[in-house]
């Protein structure tokens, strides 16, 4: 039989610090939030009155598929004047994302909980205030705690439920969903490639074109992981849309 | 069933009969989590899709929806491997 080590949980997500205080995870976010503004930065100086070429297109697809994908689905055409702002959290956690995959890289910045965190506390503070903005402080927690259509005796029910899920569990679900798909992924990988490489070095010779087994689900997982970076950027701007939605028309 | 519990303890020391209890109940903390989150996104992808087959036209709004439901299912199931590695790792 073959014995397989699992390492040390902290020997495949955290790293060495490249100089004090900054790591690959910091090096990741720099990176995706620098390439997503050299991306938009270089679009717009072409003159916009001729077709667009090159990676203008690109940005005006990425633009369109917030437009149409997110704004246009959960908040309708008021909501449009939340497209840059959707854009850029789509565009991040996607570029956070992908370096799970990426040889060399092969970490999502995601997996860690800070990052994720702290866009979902982000995205707290913002619906909160959005909500207080448009319907006042007294409006928003009477729309949210006291959602009407509901019989007056059930509120004792009903307030302290819908307290807690819009103010505490929704950042956490926010922060939960993207960190634990990312991790999920990332430990998935590691245990496949684990796998395949004490399988292609085993002693015993029968055992190497075993390995071909878990080397096969590590490429289908590969893969599914670019799925799976897509859709959480996509299921994250989406979710924020729906907040942010929810704070500044209140369900009558 | 206890003497052999007995025996066991005696074999190791606390430290190995907590990390052996913490993988143990990690598994089950896992298992028991991925059950009804399983089901629900079953149900829920089936309807979708019995939804898109009825009525075409629809299909764009019936697929954000269900997303959006997938990932509200598909958080406990997530929560339940976030206390996995709370256990087991940490």
């Amino acid at each position: 039989m073959i014995a397989l080590d699992f390492p040390e949980i902290n020997s495949i997500l955290v790293w060495k610090d490249l100089f004090p205080s900054f790591n690959k995870i910091a090096l990741i976010a720099v990176l995706a939030a620098v390439i997503s503004i050299t991306i938009f930065l270089l679009a717009v100086r072409q003159d916009h009155k001729e077709a667009p070429k090159g990676i203008r297109n690109f940005a005006e697809v990425i633009v369109e598929f917030i437009e149409d994908g997110v704004v246009m689905q959960t908040m309708g055409k008021e909501g449009l004047a939340w497209t840059p702002f959707l854009l850029t959290m789509f565009l991040f956690i996607y570029l956070c994302n992908v370096p799970g995959i990426i040889p060399f890289f092969q970490m999502p910045a995601t997996a860690r909980m800070a990052v994720p965190l702290f866009l979902a506390l982000m995205v707290w503070v913002i619906y909160n205030v959005t909500g207080i903005k448009h319907q006042g402080v007294g409006g928003y927690l009477k729309s949210t705690l006291f959602p009407p259509g509901v019989p007056k005796a059930l509120y004792i029910l009903v307030t302290p439920i819908e307290f807690i899920s819009a103010i505490i569990v929704r950042p956490f679900s926010l922060a939960v969903r993207l960190f634990a798909n990312m991790m999920a992924g990332h430990i998935l990988l590691v245990t496949f490639a684990l796998l395949s490489e004490a399988l292609f070095q085993a002693k015993d010779k029968i055992l190497i074109p075993v390995g071909i087994l878990p080397f096969f689900m590590l490429v289908f997982l590969t893969s599914f992981e670019v799925l799976v970076a897509f859709l959480q950027a996509y299921i994250f701007a989406m979710l924020t849309a729906v907040y942010i939605g929810g704070a500044t028309h209140p369900e009558h | 069933m206890e003497a052999i519990a007995q025996l066991i303890a005696a074999e190791m020391t606390p430290a190995e009969l907590k990390n052996n209890a913490a993988a143990a109940s990690a598994g089950y903390a896992y298992g028991l989590a991925a059950i009804g989150p399983g089901i629900g996104i079953g149900y829920l992808v089936g309807k979708s899709v019995e939804a898109m087959a009825r009525q075409p036209e629809a299909a764009g709004m019936v697929r954000t929806t269900m997303f959006l439901g997938i990932a509200f299912t598909e958080a406990l199931a997530l929560i339940g491997f976030v206390v996995f590695i709370l256990l087991k790792f940490a």
